[in-house]
């Protein structure tokens, strides 16, 4: 390597197995992450050109998408059938695979590093466009379709054209109600739902140096809604603290010989990025979305934005219809948003911290009888400890439902899902017409918000309680 | 891989930008276990409208669709493609795609073509004001024939090589299986990997017992 680079093309450059002038390089996969919904079709294509999954060791298959999260059973035919595919194949392949019921199993963003498979360094695939999330960990870690799922499990690489780099510099400190939700959604609200498009974001400036690594997946896991290819933060002593110990972390000297890599893992100091972001994050407070993609946001303490205002014709005819489909009227303050349904979960704020920041919010409070709040761990694992601090007990005693793990109402793939036009305070990654049901509306939000508004039963930052 | 060497077709104008794949198909459509099958799926929540632009009879038959900005962005499944395919699409012009769209796109010999913000307007302009209107795409040439314009377009060069080829992809990298057997024996060995059976507890559960 010659001259400073960033840590993205250090990374880059350790997985090159082919390179040639003018074509994209092989890059080698450390990590093939699999569900039910995704690779399907790609073990048929396997099949159809008798073809062997080359690394099934660096493979984990898990069941999320389809499960349901109030019983074992899948009652629709179509899931159980998918999920029952991924047994077949990962039995055939001999691939490692956690299936739903089984004390480890859960969303494969969330059971994947607290296993201790994502590690600094690593570059690591997913059918699935979160696959973002595992950036957290100085990973190269970006979501694939089908047909690259197919070309991962024959050949353990990919032929990719290295992306750009784009840093993040958040400057300052926010206040201490502003969550790693909140500064996704504001980045994502000042560069646009495709301001990213084609870069690698690398998360930098001292609040991240102040973020755990929960908190850090939570802003990887997003850096897709901003039309990045991935995020990452460079692994520091935190990176290194959540993963030692962890089940297939490395050991002993192994350790040792891994953690002085690790060390290595960080952008040199004169690197260029192909671009750089600065947003100062003192005044920030928290953030929820208006409209039908992520970069539609404002802060809390806002209005629904007037369409007439903004002078471009493609974002003014793209807000108007946000609003129709969302039923809002220009100028309604946030906070007079009535909310059906309270959905706490996902890949992108399933985690135990999560549930902790939700559970120190709603103690003691109730959830108002006209709303629905479900609380979903992101797996066993995560429920398993939520239950050994008793935070089952606050959410249930509050009126929450406790379920098992899964995706859950984050895309209407299983049982948990809205109904009619319902309105709906979400911790998930998506306000897409028609994710998480028919016509159902979503606000995205962090688990603090979600769970104040559960309380009140209108958009609410625990401070209004 | 389909062969993809030019495609002349009438036009469709979509007239919307960031249109991500939960629109082109919903979740609901994605358990299915097969890569064909999904044309009834295409935009299936705005089909219910019935002045949604592929509700047209005088569209039928397009198969190149005309789009805004940012197409195919969010989530990865490849259904979205499929199913545009299903339809009878070829082609997909817009100003820009979400990157996973655009990777399976050309991996199903669906051509998602990149143009300027103004002769995408015009484009679609053309194909509002007459149904019949053609646009022809060359993969070869690179470019975008229509209204009297040539315009040239990006493309990945070992897409194009792939598609004009038809070839496959996956066949093409195990070309390289030695380099990639080479730098298997380069890899940390505390790199972590799994043995099946490592990691799971006990048993699944057995479908078909309600708890």
């Amino acid at each position: 390597m010659v001259g400073p680079v960033t840590l993205v093309e250090k990374i880059w450059d350790q997985h090159v197995v082919h390179r040639a002038p003018g074509e994209p390089d092989l890059l080698y996969i450390d990590l093939h992450l699999i569900h039910e919904a995704s690779s399907p079709q790609a073990f048929d294509g396997l099949r159809l050109a008798e073809r062997a999954v080359r690394r099934p060791d660096l493979t984990l298959a898990v069941e999320d998408h389809n499960v349901p999260t109030d019983s074992l059973f899948i009652r629709d035919t179509m899931g159980r059938a998918q999920v029952q595919q991924l047994r077949d194949n990962c039995s055939r392949y001999g691939i490692e695979h956690l299936p739903h019921g089984d004390a480890r199993q859960g969303i494969v963003h969330v059971v994947a590093p607290e296993l201790g498979l994502v590690q600094p360094g690593m570059t690591v695939v997913c059918g699935d466009s979160h696959t973002s999330t595992h950036g957290a960990f100085g990973a190269l870690a970006f979501g694939v379709g089908t047909s690259d799922v197919e070309h991962v499990l024959a050949t353990q690489t990919l032929a990719l054209v290295r992306p750009r780099t784009m840093a993040v510099n958040f400057v300052g400190l926010p206040p201490v109600d502003v969550t790693p939700k909140d500064l996704i959604l504001a980045l994502i609200a000042s560069l646009g739902a495709n301001g990213a498009h084609g870069y690698v974001l690398e998360y930098r400036g001292p609040v991240v140096d102040a973020m755990s690594v929960e908190g850090r997946m939570t802003m990887c896991n997003m850096s897709i809604e901003a039309g990045a290819r991935a995020g990452l933060v460079a692994p520091d002593e935190r990176t290194f603290e959540y993963l030692r110990g962890r089940r297939v972390a490395p050991q002993d000297a192994a350790w040792d010989e891994a953690l002085a890599f690790w060390r290595t893992l960080r952008t040199d100091e004169g690197a260029v990025f192909d671009h750089e972001v600065t947003l100062d994050v003192s005044d920030l407070t928290p953030f929820v979305t208006w409209g039908t993609n992520p970069g539609q946001a404002v802060p809390l303490g806002d209005s629904v934005p007037d369409p007439a205002t903004l002078s471009e014709p493609t974002q003014r005819a793209a807000a108007e219809r946000a609003l129709e489909y969302m039923g809002l009227a220009p100028a309604t303050p946030m906070r007079q948003l009535e909310i059906d349904t309270v959905f706490l979960g996902s890949c992108t704020n399933g985690r135990i911290e999560d549930l902790r920041a939700a559970a120190e919010v709603i103690k003691g409070r109730q959830v108002l009888p006209r709303v629905r709040m479900l609380v979903v761990p992101g797996s066993m694992d995560v429920r398993r400890e939520a239950e050994e601090e008793g935070l089952h007990i606050i959410f249930q005693q509050a009126g929450a439902e406790w379920r098992l793990s899964g995706c859950s109402m984050c895309m209407g793939m299983n049982s948990d899902r809205l109904q009619g036009s319902e309105r709906v305070a979400s911790t998930s990654n998506r306000n897409y017409e028609g994710r998480q049901g028919t016509r159902a509306r979503t606000h995205l939000v962090s688990p603090a918000v979600a769970a104040a508004t559960a309380v009140t039963g209108r958009l609410a930052a625990p401070s209004d309680l | 891989m389909q062969v993809f060497t030019t495609h002349t077709g009438r036009a469709a104008p979509l007239g919307r930008s960031d249109v991500d794949t939960d629109q082109i198909i919903p979740a609901e459509f994605c358990k299915r276990l097969t890569k064909t099958g999904y044309a009834d799926t295409l935009f299936a929540n705005w089909r219910e409208d019935p002045e949604f632009v592929l509700n047209d009879p005088a569209r039928a038959g397009a198969s190149v669709l005309v789009a805004g900005h940012n197409f195919g962005t969010g989530s990865s499944r490849e259904h979205a493609v499929w199913a545009l395919r299903d339809w009878g699409f070829r082609a997909v012009i817009a100003t820009s795609f979400g990157d996973i769209f655009l990777r399976n796109a050309f991996k199903n010999g669906l051509l998602a073509v990149a143009l300027s913000p103004d002769v995408v307007e015009r484009l679609a302009g053309c194909a509002e004001r007459d149904p019949a209107f053609e646009i022809e795409i060359d993969l070869d040439r690179r470019d975008v024939r229509a209204d009297g314009g040539t315009w040239t377009f990006e493309v990945d060069r070992r897409a194009r090589w792939l598609l004009l080829n038809g070839l496959d992809d996956i066949g093409v990298t195990l070309g390289s299986a030695q380099a990639i057997g080479e730098y298997e024996g380069r890899r940390h060995s505390w790199l972590p990997a799994l043995r099946r059976g490592e990691l799971a507890t006990g048993r699944p559960a057995e479908h078909g017992v309600a708890r």
